[in-house]
C-alpha cells in the first residue's frame, strides 16, 4: 500500500485522449453507413455485408474503449472536469455506434429495398444525418485544447461555436426527415405494409442518429457550464 | 571532554564519513523529484537534467545553504544542556546521520516513502528527546519546522495555481497565443533570475560575503538581483528568438508552438528548482557533520560557532557524486511515469514549489521538496490544468510523516545509545 515516491504516484490518467478516441471510433461507425448505404441501394448485399461487419467491428471497438475509460477512472481521481458529466458524455458517444450498427444490421437482415424514388432523398438525408456526427466528433476533439487553456476564455467560445453549427446541422436533418417521410407516405400504398413499416424504422433511426450527435453538442455544453 | 580528545579524530572522520553519504543519498534519490517535472514534459532530456542538476545543486548548496545547515546543526538542539557533556552532541549527530542514511537504504529498497528532510529530523529530535533529556529540544523551533511542512505545499499550491492562472489570462487565451507567449515569457524570466538572485543575496551568501568582508545593505542587494533578473531575461530573450514556429505542428495540436516556448522557460525554472533543491537538503547532509566538527574542533557546544564553508563544499560534492552514479536511473524512472504534464504546467508547478523552497531555505526551515512539488502540482490541478491527479497521493504525504519520523527517531536513538557504550 504504501507509496514509495508521491510524485510518481501523483499523475493518474487522463480522461481526455481517451474520450476522443472514443468519440472517433464512434462516429467512424455512423461514418461507414454512407458506403453500406450505397451497396444496398445498388442491391450489392455481399458489399453490404462487408460493411455491416465493420460496423459491427467500430462498435465493438466503441464498447471496448468506454469499458477501459470508466475502469480507469476511481473516485480518488481529481479531474478539471466533473467525473458524471464525463461520464454522461461517454454514454451519449457510444449511443451514435449502437445506433448506427442498428441501422445495418436491420436493412442488411431484411435485404431492404430502398424505393427507386426515395433513393436520391434517403442518400441525401443519411448524408446529413452523417454530417451532423462529424460536427459532433469536432466538438469533442476540442476537449483536449480546452483541457490545454484550462477550460476558460476564448476556446469556450470556439466549441460554442462549433455546437451552434451542431445545432443547426441537425435542424437540417429533421427538415430532411419530415421531407422523406412525407414522400414515402405519398409512396406506402403500392408497397408491402411490413416493408414500409421497416422503412420508417429505418428512417427514424436516422434521424436518431442526428438526434445523438447533438445530445452530445449539448452534453458537452452542460460539461463546460459548470 | 577526554573521550573527544582521545577518539577525536576517529568521530570526525566517521562524521564526515557518514555525512557525505547522506549527501549521496540525497543526490541519488531526491534530486530526481526535483528535476522530475523538467523530464516528464519532455522540456529537458535526461542528460540535460542531470547536466543542469550538477551545476546548480552544487551553486544552491555552497551559496545558499547556510541558514538550513544552521538550523540543522544547532537550532533544533539547545546546546545549554550540553554543555558539560559536548561528546553526547557529537555521538547523536552521528547516530542521526547514520540512522537517516541507513532509512534512506532500507526504505528505497522495500519500498516505503524516503524523506531525507523528516528523517534527519525526526533522527535529531529522537536521540535529544530520549537519549539526553525532553528539555535539551529546542520544541519552539520544532513546531515552526513541522508546521512548515504542512505550509510549504500549501503555499507552492497557491503560487502555482496564481501563475498558471496568469498564463491562462495572458497567453492561452490569446488571440495569438504564441506571439503573446514571445512577449510574456521573458517576464516570467526575469521573475526566476530576480528570485534566486534576491534570496541568495539577502540570505545565503552569509558566509562567502563575511570571508571577503563585504556588507550589502537590503537595497543595493535588490539592485543587483533586479540586473541578475534582467540579464537572465535577456539570454531567455535570445533563445526564445531561435524558436521557429512550425506551422504543421498547430494542426493536431494548437497550441504545440507555445509548448515549445515554455519548454525554454522550462530550462530556467529547472536550474531554480536544482538550485532550490541543493541549498534547503545539503543541510540534511551536512548539518549533522558540521555540528560535530565544531564541537570536536572547539571541545565546546558553542552555538555561536562559525561554520566552515568548506563543509557546505563538501556537501555540494557528495550531492553531485550521488546524481551521477545512481540519481540519473531514478530520474528516468520518474520522467517516464510523468508523461501527462507539458511545459505550461510543468513550468508553473516548478516554479511555484522551487519559490517556495528557496524561501524556505532563506528563513532556515528544512523542508520536503517532494512534498512541496506534489503541492505545486496539485495548485496547477486546481487551476484545471491538468487531466487526471491522484488524490490518494495526499494521504500517502501523512503517511510519510506518520512512517519516516518514528522510524528516524528510533534509529537514531537506537544509533546512539551504541556509540554511546562503544566510547565511554
Amino acid at each position: 500500500m504504501a507509496i514509495t515516491n508521491p510524485l510518481s504516484n501523483l499523475f493518474g490518467q487522463s480522461p481526455i485522449k481517451p474520450m476522443q478516441e472514443h468519440m472517433a471510433v464512434s462516429v467512424q461507425a455512423a461514418n461507414e453507413l454512407v458506403a453500406f448505404m450505397d451497396a444496398a441501394i445498388a442491391g450489392d448485399w455481399a458489399q453490404a455485408e462487408t460493411v455491416q461487419k465493420s460496423i459491427t467491428a467500430s462498435e465493438n471497438e466503441a464498447d471496448e474503449l468506454k469499458k477501459q475509460l470508466r475502469l480507469h477512472l476511481p473516485k480518488g481521481l481529481f479531474l478539471p472536469v466533473p467525473r458524471s458529466d464525463l461520464l454522461e458524455l461517454l454514454s451519449m458517444q457510444d449511443r451514435i455506434a449502437n445506433r448506427a450498427k442498428d441501422i445495418a444490421g436491420i436493412m442488411l437482415g431484411r435485404k431492404m429495398a430502398i424505393p427507386a424514388k426515395l433513393q436520391k432523398k434517403m442518400r441525401e438525408f443519411l448524408v446529413t444525418a452523417v454530417a451532423t456526427a462529424e460536427q459532433a466528433l469536432k466538438a469533442i476533439n476540442e476537449l483536449d485544447e480546452l483541457l490545454e487553456t484550462g477550460f476558460s476564455g476564448r476556446e469556450l467560445k470556439i466549441v460554442e461555436k462549433l455546437i451552434k453549427d451542431l445545432d443547426s446541422l441537425e435542424n437540417k436533418t429533421d427538415k430532411l426527415e419530415v421531407t422523406i417521410r412525407a414522400s414515402l407516405f405519398k409512396l406506402e400504398a403500392e408497397l408491402p405494409p411490413v416493408d414500409v413499416m421497416f422503412l420508417y424504422r429505418v428512417i427514424e433511426w436516422i434521424g436518431d442518429l442526428a438526434d445523438r450527435s447533438q445530445k452530445v453538442g449539448s452534453r458537452l455544453q452542460i460539461l463546460l457550464a459548470r | 571532554m577526554s573521550v573527544l580528545a582521545e577518539y577525536g579524530s576517529i568521530l570526525l572522520i566517521l562524521a564526515c564519513v557518514f555525512g557525505v553519504f547522506m549527501a549521496w543519498g540525497v543526490g541519488a534519490n531526491d534530486v530526481a523529484n526535483a528535476m522530475g517535472t523538467s523530464v516528464g514534459s519532455r522540456a529537458l532530456t535526461v542528460k540535460q537534467a542531470i547536466l543542469i542538476a550538477m551545476v546548480f545543486e552544487f551553486l544552491g548548496a555552497y551559496l545558499a545553504g547556510g541558514e538550513v545547515t544552521s538550523t540543522i546543526r544547532k537550532g533544533i538542539i539547545d546546546p545549554a544542556l550540553l554543555a558539560g557533556t559536548p561528546e553526547l552532541l557529537v555521538y547523536g549527530m552521528l547516530s542521526a546521520l547514520l540512522a537517516a542514511g541507513t532509512w534512506l537504504l532500507v526504505a528505497s529498497i522495500v519500498g516505503w516513502p524516503v524523506s531525507t528532510t523528516h528523517s534527519i529530523v525526526g533522527a535529531i529530535v529522537g536521540f535529544a528527546a530520549v537519549g539526553i533529556a525532553t528539555e535539551a529540544v529546542n520544541w519552539g523551533k520544532v513546531s515552526t519546522i513541522v508546521m512548515s511542512w504542512v505550509v510549504s505545499p500549501v503555499l507552492a499550491g497557491t503560487i502555482s495555481f496564481g501563475l498558471f492562472r496568469s498564463v491562462q489570462k495572458l497567453i492561452l487565451n490569446s488571440e495569438d497565443p504564441f506571439a503573446q507567449a514571445k512577449r510574456y515569457v521573458p517576464v516570467y524570466m526575469f521573475g526566476v533570475g530576480f528570485l534566486i538572485a534576491m534570496v541568495t543575496l539577502l540570505k545565503g551568501l552569509k558566509h562567502v560575503f563575511k570571508d571577503i568582508g563585504l556588507k550589502l545593505s537590503f537595497g543595493q542587494s535588490a539592485l543587483i538581483a533586479v540586473a541578475v533578473g534582467i540579464l537572465v531575461a535577456l539570454i531567455g530573450t535570445w533563445l526564445l528568438s531561435r524558436v521557429q514556429r512550425d506551422e504543421s505542428l498547430e494542426a493536431d495540436n494548437r497550441f504545440a508552438n507555445v509548448e515549445k516556448i515554455f519548454a525554454i522557460l522550462m530550462i530556467f525554472t529547472a536550474c531554480a528548482m536544482a538550485f532550490a533543491h541543493g541549498s534547503n537538503d545539503v543541510a540534511n547532509a551536512v548539518g549533522p557533520m558540521a555540528a560535530v566538527i565544531s564541537i570536536i574542533s572547539t571541545k565546546t557546544v558553542a552555538a555561536k560557532a562559525a561554520m566552515p564553508s568548506w563543509v557546505l563544499l563538501l556537501g555540494g560534492v557528495g550531492i553531485v557524486l550521488g546524481l551521477a552514479t545512481y540519481g540519473f536511473k531514478v530520474m528516468a524512472t520518474i520522467g517516464r511515469k510523468i508523461t501527462e504534464l507539458t511545459p505550461s504546467r510543468g513550468f508553473a508547478a516548478e516554479l511555484g514549489a522551487a519559490a517556495t523552497v528557496v524561501l524556505a531555505s532563506g528563513t532556515g526551515l528544512p523542508i520536503s521538496t517532494t512534498h512541496t512539488l506534489v503541492g505545486a502540482v496539485l495548485g496547477v490541478g486546481l487551476a484545471r490544468g491538468i487531466g487526471a491527479l491522484n488524490l490518494r497521493v495526499i494521504g500517502s504525504i501523512f503517511m510519510s510523516w506518520i512512517i519516516t519520523l518514528p522510524a528516524g527517531a528510533g534509529l537514531a536513538i537506537l544509533f546512539f545509545f551504541l556509540f554511546k557504550g562503544i566510547f565511554s
